[in-house]
């Protein structure tokens, strides 16, 4: 029964779409377009050059804020974890940004800062820090006492208990944020696109939007599901893998 | 190297009323000493070597004068680090330029070498302890600090892992400051008794063991020399 864990996800996959073929028959619309139009859709995108320039655009700027944020994120996430006093300050702060609307911030980014890939850029950042700062607060106050305490003792440098002491520890929650933060930031980079860029997926969706082109709006939304899927696939299980493989 | 701590107290937390841990506390340490406490359970023992392991400040006291000393720490758990392998749990500890034939002779003395590459969640307790120990021994230290090392192991295990130490601290004697409350595994053991009180601890009596160190696997003789301190000294019954 080897060959089960690949054919029942793709049997479900392959009923997925047969549903969609079913329904696109059934309502006979060009609002919902039958998988092949779809299909032939993407590979047209694909083969102008339209679709890998767009989400090209898209995911640079999804690698740069992704990157800015998880990074400002995990440090202001480990001293606030590890200071009383600052965590009692900010807290405030902290609540207040996780409540404020992404559109909210999208807007007043581009408002203040201009129509500029930097405003872009920082509402991005904006929208996803506060999530990464509080899950990696949380790990760090899980820290575990008794090892920081060996490490003290035996004279561990700042960096060495970092690399050895904290950040194993840190792992699952900085992954945790890793993954619902790809995908918040993707849905979000998409409004900041759609409102303010001139180029990328979102402002493609809004084009296309406009043209009630829906066969167009489907191609690009399962290129986007693929990557995604190809990354978590590609990075993310190896990354955690490697990072548990001590685990009983 | 002397040992002097005058006080500490634990301040008021919540509903916790301020608390006097050690009242009174001297010790004078010879090059190459094994010292064991023994004393009641939460007579302050681990608050006193956490204080000589530079982990607890504040206190008023003296120790040993001048640099403080390079410390060896064995904690009632072994404090391994689960994400790194029993070799990388050793090497952590030491300098960079530490040759690998430290480790190596380390590991084969206390019967690891077979383990090295294993991750410590896949060790037995006893084996947990041992490096523990190794690590301890590994960046050779001017005082050994030994938090009940050998609790909740089964006796056998217990006597293995204990001779195993002997056998490494006679190679290589440190100042040993070992802390128990079983008094067969402090006479087996020390070269000097240390008796504790209960809490806030002070010195009840300090005592020599006479008993030559090939003969402390005698079990009869460590024995024979326990009831006779019983006997001669009945305030350490209590304690005990």
């Amino acid at each position: 029964m080897k060959f089960r864990p690949f054919i029942l996800p793709a049997l479900s996959l392959l009923a997925l779409i047969a549903l969609w073929q079913g329904v696109a028959l059934l309502v006979d619309s060009h609002t919902l377009p039958a998988p092949y139009t779809v299909a032939v859709v993407l590979w047209q995108a694909i083969v102008s050059g339209q679709l890998p320039y767009h989400l090209g655009v898209t995911l640079l700027r999804l690698v740069v804020s992704f990157t800015v944020a998880m990074l400002m994120g995990s440090a202001i996430g480990i001293v606030l974890g590890r200071s009383e006093k600052l965590n009692a300050f900010f807290d405030n702060w902290l609540v207040i940004f996780l409540n404020v609307p992404a559109l909210v911030t999208i807007i007043l980014c581009y408002v203040w800062l201009g129509l500029v890939e930097s405003a872009a850029i920082l509402a991005v950042v904006i929208n996803k820090l506060p999530n990464v700062i509080v899950t990696v607060r949380e790990g760090t106050r899980a820290l575990d006492q008794d090892l920081l305490e060996m490490a003290r003792c035996y004279g561990f440098s700042k960096g060495k208990t970092l690399r050895h002491v904290i950040w194993p520890q840190l792992h699952p929650f900085v992954m945790a944020a890793t993954r619902s933060g790809l995908a918040l930031i993707w849905k979000i980079i998409l409004v900041v696109e759609l409102l303010g860029r001139s180029n990328g997926m979102g402002y493609q969706l809004h084009l296309f939007f406009q043209l009630f082109d829906v066969a167009s709006i489907l191609a690009y939304t399962v290129a986007f599901v693929v990557v995604m899927q190809v990354f978590e696939v590609a990075v993310l299980k190896p990354l955690d893998r490697s990072a548990q493989r001590w685990r009983r | 190297m002397k040992i002097h701590i005058q006080s500490k107290t634990y301040p008021a937390v919540g509903k916790a009323a301020v608390k006097a841990a050690i009242a009174d506390f001297a010790l004078d340490l010879n090059a190459g000493e094994f010292v064991c406490l023994v004393g009641p359970s939460g007579c302050g023992k681990t608050t006193l070597l956490n204080i000589l392991a530079g982990l607890d400040k504040d206190y008023q006291g003296e120790i040993g004068g001048g640099q403080p000393p390079k410390i060896g720490y064995v904690f009632q758990n072994p404090r391994l680090l689960p994400w790194r392998t029993v070799r990388e749990n050793i090497e952590l500890v030491l300098a960079e330029a530490t040759p690998a034939s430290t480790v190596d002779a380390l590991l084969d003395a206390m019967q690891l070498t077979s383990v090295q590459q294993v991750y410590p969640e896949r060790l037995s307790l006893g084996m947990s302890r041992r490096v523990a120990i190794i690590r301890a021994f590994a960046v050779n230290p001017d005082l050994l600090l030994m938090d009940e090392p050998f609790v909740s192991l089964d006796a056998p295990t217990a006597r293995q892992v204990r001779e195993l130490l002997m056998q490494l601290w006679q190679q290589r004697p440190h100042r040993v400051l070992f802390v128990t409350h079983d008094l067969r595994e402090a006479i087996a053991l020390a070269d000097k008794l240390v008796f504790l009180s209960a809490s806030p601890m002070t010195v009840v009596r300090t005592l020599t063991v006479p008993i030559a160190r090939n003969k402390r696997n005698d079990e009869a003789a460590v024995e024979a020399f326990r009831q006779q301190l019983k006997q001669d000294y009945p305030d350490i019954n209590v304690l005990l």
